[in-house]
């Protein structure tokens, strides 16, 4: 169980920091400019905020779109860890711990889909 | 600046960052926001969310290796994760409506404790405690690896430990930080949880803790690919390098100056914060 859970959550680092990394080189090949002026905040696009329209930039072949949908994926795996951790307390027989393990992936999934309180 | 100035900076900025906090064991999170904000001129709110990113990405890396030995406590963990994820969507939601120079002040006053518990010497053998009726009800008393094979311990405290962990949470939402120092104030001193225990389970916390969150500043707008990037790939390579340095280094020293850095960092966010500069 252990075993599995490692290489998840291993997995999940690799492949969000890949995505993040190919889309940071497309990003700055394509940004041959002055750099953002960060110090005035914006707020991000509608289309970098959500799950819908971060997969819209990708197929776009966008590279901020590329490096969004590699946070979400970074954000998934802790999410996915909890999910595994469900599984693992079903196959236990350990109520208890089905019970605590699911609120706290409904809170998650709330976060993640409810935009916020 | 250009862009690909600011970039190659920005990863060479948390680079230094990730391999610093993985060896002292403050985590490269605490840095990030004010290297952010006082060298590159960030807003604070697109620095926490950068920050966010960067401490699920060393957290997730870390806990890989730790479930594997056993010391990490998965009950006491997911119990106390009710209380920190609700914590952290509170102070996620707090911090869209708090001032930015607000923000700035609570997180010079977080990084100032951050420093002092990294410097507190370690309680490493606890003294044989009781059962508790709440911790066995719950069966978190668990074994951990010693030098002397299993160890059998006890958990206690579990209500104090809950409400120290909401507050984590929030400050975790609040600032983007993953605020172990707290995490394992309220294992080690308030649950009496092993050392190693604490600090294992706190990192198996941090995730899941900052993902609360981090769901919550994307939807606001509050991560920038720009910045994320750059400081997710630096700080995870130098948490990792960090990690491989750590078996054998002697860090007592380089923990002193890393929290004298962190000292000066707060104080200049505090100043900034009630200078109306941030």
């Amino acid at each position: 169980m252990d075993q599995i859970m490692a290489v998840l959550l291993r997995s999940g680092v690799l492949l969000a920091a890949s995505l993040v990394f190919i889309g940071g080189i497309i990003y700055l090949s394509r940004h041959d400019s002055p750099a953002i002026d960060y110090r005035v905040f914006q707020g991000e696009p509608q289309e970098l905020r959500t799950v819908g329209g971060i997969l819209r930039e990708v197929a776009k072949f966008h590279g901020r779109g590329l490096i969004q949908l590699g946070l979400l994926v970074l954000i998934a795996t802790p999410v996915a860890r909890v999910l595994f951790s469900v599984v693992a307390f079903l196959y236990e027989r350990d109520w208890t711990y089905v019970a605590i393990t699911m609120i706290v992936l409904v809170l998650l999934c709330y976060s993640l889909f409810g935009g916020g309180l | 600046m250009h862009t690909m100035e600011f970039t190659l900076l920005v990863f060479m900025g948390s680079l230094l960052a990730g391999f610093l906090g993985s060896l002292t064991g403050l985590g490269g999170g605490v840095v990030i926001v004010p290297m952010l904000t006082l060298l590159f001129h960030v807003d604070i709110r697109y620095a926490i969310g950068a920050a966010l990113v960067s401490v699920i990405a060393t957290s997730s890396g870390a806990a890989a290796a730790y479930v594997k030995e056993g010391y990490s406590n998965v009950r006491v963990g997911m119990f106390l994760e009710i209380a920190t994820t609700v914590g952290a969507l509170v102070g996620a939601a707090v911090a869209l409506h708090l001032h930015v120079s607000v923000i700035a002040i609570i997180f010079g006053l977080a990084l100032i404790y951050s420093a002092f518990a990294s410097l507190r010497e370690k309680s490493e053998q606890k003294s044989d405690v009781a059962p508790d009726r709440i911790a066995t009800w719950l069966r978190m008393d668990s074994s951990y690896p010693t030098d002397k094979g299993m160890t059998q311990y006890h958990v206690r405290g579990v209500p104090l430990g809950f409400a120290l962990m909401f507050g984590a949470g929030v400050l975790s939402g609040l600032l983007g930080i993953g605020s172990g120092a707290v995490k394992v104030l309220a294992m080690d001193r308030a649950m009496k949880l092993p050392f190693k225990v604490s600090t294992t389970t706190s990192n198996f916390m941090i995730g899941v803790t900052a993902a609360a969150s981090a769901g919550i500043y994307l939807s606001r707008g509050y991560i920038d690919p720009g910045i994320a990037m750059p400081v997710m790939l630096g700080v995870l390579g130098g948490s990792l390098v960090g990690a491989r340095v750590l078996a054998g280094a002697k860090v007592r020293s380089l923990r002193l100056v890393f929290a004298v850095v962190i000292g000066f960092l707060a104080v200049e966010m505090i100043y900034n914060g009630f200078a109306g500069k941030m």
